[in-house]
């Protein structure tokens, strides 16, 4: 089901299970919410807000709290905010840097062959920088992606100085009047100090050699992790100013919930969702369906 | 963000009962609600924790916390006995087959760490046990996969078998033991590509090659960073597999890990290995102890019980 109703459609089915707004249906919100990965404290403070809202209002039916709950889930995600929060930051004439970093394995590599793809889709001239010179075959995949997409990549050999091959890639980005040039750059966990300070490294040559840049700082979170995701946007964010999250994976079975406290407590919103391992698996990112998605597995329950 | 400690949440009820002599009910079930948050924190599945703690207010209630002195570290010493008893004791021990090679297949998720740990595992059996094991690259969707595990045997001097990406799984896996039969490998190691739970294609690929080359252990690896999904990736690759083992990865990091747990309620297969970094000899018996006291937030819950 990678496409989904509205949300507040849909969480009228949820509420149509419950006649009364009682405690068994908080007891099954909190189960939902705390299965999907939003984060304990998240979910018990949305619980308290909605029972007091509920109070507040003098509800009964649980018709009428459906309203109340798309309004805060959608809320905690967006604050004051609208939807321009998960566009990308293309320069209109410049040259536009992406970088691109995350825990191992989440995803960095194959987000940006879909990302290259999607963005040369639009008539951009994309080229890639293969910043991860640590892992056996990190250069091999970033270029077969770059052959899949079509797109040009930068690379140095294994074990170089991913600095260097960023700033090359800068330089042959110029040179050859690409649009957008987007770093990968090797998985690492976030409490690796050494690892943390080569990554603010390579965004301080990025930000010599082009002022402004990088446009933007993508955070590729895997959906499958649970509440880790928040200590990696809060480090990763510390030393290279995250600017956004491709949460991958959303394919399976897991629902990437971290994502709202993420929001809520950092800030950071969501740009793209990956959807499998092809190049066309990549969407950008829709709160309101994000938000069903939680309580599928509740609707699921309701009609069996 | 609260990641406290189990500690640090239940200081304040502890507190309170010290001196006290006795605990109430309600006395427990405040401390019972800090242990299930403090689980939940950690990852652990809202279905695991429920159980969980239903075990555990049944036995805070009992006479041995009750009745004791230290009413309040009871509970606590009740909660790590029930978390070790789930996570089980140490066994890091590989099979050995009756005829050599002994067949390894390795499964997960995508990035979970398969073929980083296939490199590890080769190169554990090689140091401690004097083995020579061969790589076999049954990844043909993944770009640069079989690079990855040639650049890995490259860096241990091993052999790796691989057909490219035309081939069939199965047949790599079939020629690969042909291959250590002729070559006296006496182990032989199955990298598969990455593959969610819920992917009935590619799961009956795994059940094929499980049928066909008879694997003497089938580990499936787990990022210890999983959240709630756990349950559901370890149940599934459970049921369609019967998975003898489970590796750990990226344990290094600053995960608490109650993965771990989920994923021994739900399959009650042991945990043999712990991946602790990207480095080849980063990989490392499982300790179950010490997990437990990491899920619950480190060393300083066994301080409080040594108090008791
Ligand atoms: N199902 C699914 N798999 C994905 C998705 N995105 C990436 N993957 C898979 O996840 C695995 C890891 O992806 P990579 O792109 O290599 O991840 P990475 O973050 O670059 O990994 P490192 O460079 O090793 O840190 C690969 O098998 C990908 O095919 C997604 O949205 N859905
Ligand atoms: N820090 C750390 N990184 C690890 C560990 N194990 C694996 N990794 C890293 O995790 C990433 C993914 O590892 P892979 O071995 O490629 O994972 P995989 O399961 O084979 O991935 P797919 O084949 O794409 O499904 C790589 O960057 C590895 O270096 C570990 O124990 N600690
Ligand atoms: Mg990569
Ligand atoms: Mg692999």
């Amino acid at each position: 089901t990678k496409t989904r109703n509205s949300f507040s459609g849909k969480i009228n089915d949820l509420i149509a299970k419950y006649r009364k707004v009682d405690e068994d249906f908080f007891e099954e919100l909190e189960e939902v919410l705390i299965t999907a990965d939003v984060g304990v404290m998240t979910v018990m403070d949305l619980i308290d807000e909605l029972k007091m809202e509920v109070k507040r209002r003098n509800i009964k039916d649980t018709q009428d709290v459906k309203e109340v709950i798309s309004e805060k889930l959608v809320d905690i995600y967006y604050g004051d905010d609208d939807e321009e929060i998960e566009k990308l930051n293309l320069q209109q004439d410049n040259l536009t840097v992406l970088l691109v970093v995350g825990v191992n394995g989440a995803g960095k590599t194959t987000s940006i062959g879909k990302l290259a793809y999607q963005l040369k889709s639009e008539g951009k001239k994309v080229m890639l920088a293969a910043g991860d010179t640590f892992r056996a075959g990190a250069i091999e995949q970033l270029e077969v992606w770059g052959e899949r997409a079509g797109v040009d990549i930068v690379k140095q050999g294994a074990g170089s100085d991913p600095a260097a091959v960023i700033f090359d890639g800068i330089k042959a980005a110029k040179t050859r009047d690409a649009d957008v040039l987007i770093c990968d750059t090797a998985g690492r966990l976030q409490n690796k100090v050494n690892l943390m300070n080569e990554l603010a490294k390579v965004k301080r040559v990025i930000e010599r050699e082009i002022p402004g840049a990088p446009h933007e700082v993508l955070l590729v979170l895997d959906a499958t992790t649970g509440q880790n995701a928040m200590s990696q946007a809060k480090i990763f964010s510390e030393a290279t100013n995250v600017s956004g999250i491709i949460l991958t994976k959303l394919d399976g079975t897991a629902k990437g919930g971290i994502v709202l406290a993420i929001r809520n407590e950092l800030g950071i919103p969501v740009k793209y969702v990956g959807l499998g391992e092809k190049m066309t698996d990549l969407q950008k990112f829709n709160a309101d369906a994000f938000v069903f998605g939680l309580f599928a597995d509740m609707l699921e329950d309701e009609n069996a | 963000m609260a990641f406290e400690g189990l500690s640090d949440r239940l200081q304040n009820t502890i507190k309170k009962i010290t001196g006290k002599g006795k605990v109430s009910e309600q006395d427990v079930k405040e401390m019972t609600r800090e242990v299930r948050l403090a689980l939940l924190e950690a990852d652990v599945n809202f279905k695991v924790v429920k159980d969980l703690i239903s075990r555990i207010k049944e036995r805070a209630t009992g006479q041995e916390v009750m009745e004791s002195l230290t009413p309040g570290q009871q509970v606590i010493k009740v909660v790590k006995d029930e978390l070790s008893e789930l996570m089980g004791g140490e066994q890091s021990k590989i099979a050995v087959a009756d005829k050599s090679p002994t067949v390894i297949m390795m499964v997960g998720l995508q990035g979970a760490g398969k073929t980083t740990t296939t490199g590890k595992l080769a190169n554990l059996l090689r140091k401690k046990n004097n083995r020579s094991p061969l790589l076999v690259a049954c990844d043909v969707y993944r770009p640069a996969a079989i690079k990855q595990l040639e650049t890995l045997g490259e860096q241990l001097n091993m052999p790796v078998f691989s057909m490219g990406t035309e081939a069939k799984p199965i047949d790599i896996a079939t020629k690969a033991i042909e291959q250590a039969k002729e070559e006296h490998n006496d182990y032989v190691i199955i990298d598969t590509a990455g593959r969610l739970h819920v992917d009935n294609h590619l799961m009956d690929e795994l059940q094929d090659i499980k049928a066909n080359v008879k694997p003497d252990e089938i580990f499936l690896v787990v990022d210890a960073m999983t959240g709630q999904d756990a349950v559901n990736v370890a149940e599934s690759f459970n049921e369609q597999l019967d998975i003898t083992g489970v590796v750990l990865t990226k344990l290094d990091g600053d995960t608490r890990g109650g993965a771990a747990l989920s994923i021994k309620a739900v399959t009650d297969k042991p945990i043999k290995f712990a991946g602790i970094g990207e480095k080849l000899d980063q990989l490392e018996a499982f300790h179950p102890e010490r997990m437990a006291s990491r899920i619950l937030g480190m060393g300083d819950v066994l301080t409080l019980i040594e108090k008791a």
